[in-house]
């Protein structure tokens, strides 16, 4: 029999193997949902990989109370509809207990989730945080491992990885450390629309093309919300938009589209000439190494 | 990124050189014409490479990588880049070629099932030429191109080529690479003005063989032993019994993903180490029910007995002969910082068995520059060395050359749970 499977199998299957993985090597587990597209996908995996059993692990988000209302309900519907156990980790919380501490109220939030992030694992005692983090995302994330291995600190330490081999990945820690798993590490944005396409995944509404306040700053499109006000001077535009990612509101901006299918959103990702963070992450655009940084400070 | 093809194939890749090679440039090139690079990624090499004073586009900054990377000028650590053509989906391990890193190109060349090795067109071969063919040898991959860079510097001069190939082929019989299940590609090239990469330019109209797109597009990389010899290793067991829905009451399944062979309904199977056997009742992907299913998949599988399976056990077909096995000799590359040292206790990653294990003795070490053997009592970092082991649990194993994925095993130390060796099982007493 000549068999090759076609790559999004090979993916679907690279990625349930990893996350099966994670369940048969680490005690206490948890998979990092935000309501994004990549971890919808995740979510996707997980079902293909312990059906009909329950998931092996809970969910969690790290809200930093910055969200689009959309993405919010979203996250609880989906849930939900999947009946497993949701712990929301809230960066005002953090505020609140005075870990985190912003310079400016008007701050973008998306740098101190590490901080929550860290205090929910420690919380918790999660060994192993299942993430949706890909390659081809940035730089520094090309060199990261499918199983990465975090300190107490939660420190990423880009010169001591351990090697990664076939595929065999080692998840042991000790008590207080802890591994960031990616099982959809080798998967392209296109690879993600696609599967999204296949599997026929349902996607908060902001994903696809409508219409939204914005203005035009330094050459990005900016929403109009109530923690992004406009400057004084600054002229309100009504735009046909879409994100192509979702994370705190300070720091992503939507792009001009009108897509308002998966399939439209495909022909547009096949015809984009900007990468999807260099377009509308707005945070990675502050220096070269900002990823980087953020990663070795135990952001996931 | 304009590939919107569904059913690409996957091919994994690795390209052995140093950045003298120009390497990075090869693969810059190879991701810039297959129009991967999107414009801000561009505008800012296009920067760097303006402040570094340069005229034209330095497309090896493409796989540039981390800030420490950046203030050495070198590669440390293996990259994963992709591209896609609508005929494949390419996944390249982008390893450093400098001698302290063999670690790093036998990591690289453990998921790889192609590699390419950089021939500077004006040096020849090199002593890393050797190490690098060496270690794909040893990793056991089967498809090589040699990719002949430069040729722009040496007048893409057919001769220089010609003799080059000579060379490498008198040193591939030296080391018994040039096997007939190896196949060896040659291509002349020059990855600073695109010739030969994926567009044929107009200076090396001598040469008639494949671009090294085309040579990529159409390498056959399907393997006979795979779809032999059902290897299914069980990763996690389903036991629903907290479900609400009753009829799951006493479903049990086994998950994992089949590494070699064909399963199918009512196939009679074996689990090792118990010998026990049963048949398969059903298979699954998700909630999916299927017929059949193939290496490579990720399945959900029931049988028609209830017999005690747990992680680490090994489906395999009833008639096979396949045991476990408590000792084995196997080729190694130390990864640590810390010596592999005789007397100590290891642990040892098998398909998803895990045993602690003790080194019975270092039967010798290869010198990775003259591919001589020399005797050890002690491996350090980028050691390769052949090494008998005494298990404490029996591992489901098979040669590596005859299966890479269960004749391989991850080393991790048990003080600090670093992985600190990777082997390659060469035989089993």
């Amino acid at each position: 029999m000549k068999n090759k499977l076609s790559h999004l199998d090979w993916l679907e299957s690279e990625a349930i193997h990893i996350m099966r993985e994670v369940a048969g090597q680490c005690s206490n587990p948890v998979l990092l949902f935000s309501g994004g597209k990549d971890s919808l996908c995740l979510l996707r995996i997980a079902e293909k990989a312990f059906r009909p059993g329950r998931f092996p692990f809970p969910l969690m988000h790290i809200d930093t109370g910055h969200n689009y209302p959309e993405v919010i309900n979203f996250r609880d519907k989906k849930t939900k509809e999947l009946g497993e156990r949701l712990i929301v980790a809230s960066l005002e919380d953090s505020m609140r207990k005075g870990t985190v501490v912003l310079k400016t109220p008007d701050e973008p939030r998306n740098k101190y989730q590490s901080i929550t992030l860290l205090e929910a694992i420690e919380e918790n005692e999660f060994d192993c945080c299942i993430g949706g983090a890909r390659r081809d995302e940035e730089k520094a994330r090309a060199k990261e491992r499918i199983m990465s291995f975090r300190d107490e600190f939660g420190q990423w330490d880009p010169k001591n990885q351990r090697p990664e081999l076939w595929n065999l990945y080692n998840a042991k820690v000790h008590k207080g450390e802890n591994i960031r798993s990616f099982p959809i590490s080798n998967w392209t944005e296109m690879d993600v629309w696609q599967y999204i396409e296949r599997e026929s995944l349902e996607l908060p509404s902001i994903y696809f093309a409508h219409e939204r306040d914005i203005v035009k700053r330094n050459g990005a499109i900016v929403p109009i919300t109530e923690v992004t006000p406009p400057t004084p001077d600054e002229k309100i535009e009504n735009m046909m938009v879409r994100f192509r990612t979702v994370g705190d509101i300070t720091c992503t901006a939507p792009v001009a589209s009108s897509a308002d299918s998966i399939e439209k959103i495909i022909m547009e990702t096949a015809s984009t000439v900007i990468t999807e963070r260099g377009e509308t992450r707005l945070d990675d655009q502050v220096s070269e190494a900002s990823m980087e940084q953020r990663k070795k400070e135990g952001y996931f | 990124m304009n590939d919107t093809n569904k059913n690409n194939t996957v091919l994994r890749f690795m390209t052995c050189g140093s950045v003298d090679d120009g390497k990075s440039t090869l693969i810059g090139r190879l991701l810039y014409d297959t129009k991967t690079i999107l414009t801000d990624t561009l505008s800012q090499i296009e920067k760097t490479s303006k402040k570094k004073g340069m005229t034209a586009l330095d497309l090896s900054l493409i796989t540039d990588g981390l800030q420490a990377e950046r203030e050495q000028g070198i590669t440390i650590d293996v990259a994963y880049r992709y591209f896609s053509t609508g005929t494949r989906k390419y996944i390249i391990a982008d390893a450093p070629g400098h001698e302290q890193y063999t670690r790093n190109m036998v990591t690289a060349a453990s998921t790889a099932q192609l590699a390419i090795i950089l021939i500077d067109a004006r040096k020849g071969m090199l002593t890393q030429t050797r190490r690098h063919s060496y270690l794909t040898k040893l990793v056991g991959i089967k498809h090589i191109i040699v990719a002949i860079n430069k040729m722009d510097l040496v007048n893409y001069n057919e001769s220089e080529y010609k003799a080059i190939c000579e060379e490498y082929n008198s040193f591939a019989s030296a080391i018994k690479l040039n096997q007939p299940e190896v196949n060896i590609d040659f291509i002349p090239m020059s990855a600073l003005n695109g010739d030969m990469i994926v567009d044929r330019g107009q200076s090396l109209n001598w040469y008639k063989g494949s671009t090294l797109l085309e040579t990529l597009e159409t390498v056959d990389t399907s393997e006979k032993t795979k779809n032999t010899q059902l290897r299914l290793p069980v990763q996690y067991v389903c036991r629903p019994r907290d479900s609400t829905n009753e009829d799951l009451h006493d479903f049990r399944a086994f998950m994992g993903r089949i590494e070699s062979g064909l399963l199918k309904i009512n196939d009679k199977i074996k689990v090792l180490p118990s010998g026990h056997e049963s048949s398969v009742k059903e298979i699954r992907i998700g909630e999916k029910l299927i017929s059949e299913a193939t290496y490579e998949q990720s399945v959900t599988v029931s049988l028609n007995d209830e017999i005690d399976i747990s992680r680490g056990d090994m489906l395999v077909q009833k008639e096979d002969i396949l045991k476990g096995s408590k000792s084995f000799t196997a080729n190694v590359c130390w990864l640590s910082e810390s010596n592999l040292t005789l007397n100590r206790t290891y642990l040892i990653m098998h398909t998803t068995r895990l045993s602690k294990a003790k080194i019975s003795s270092i039967n010798y070490k290869i010198n990775i520059n003259t591919l001589e053997t020399e005797q050890a009592i002690e491996l350090q970092t980028n050691d390769i060395a052949n090494i008998s082991f005494k298990l404490a649990q029996p591992l489901i194993i098979d040669l590596y050359s005859q299966n890479r994925s269960t004749g391989c095993f991850i080393i991790i130390d048990e003080t600090t749970f670093h992985t600190v060796g990777a082997g390659m099982i060469e035989s089993i007493e």
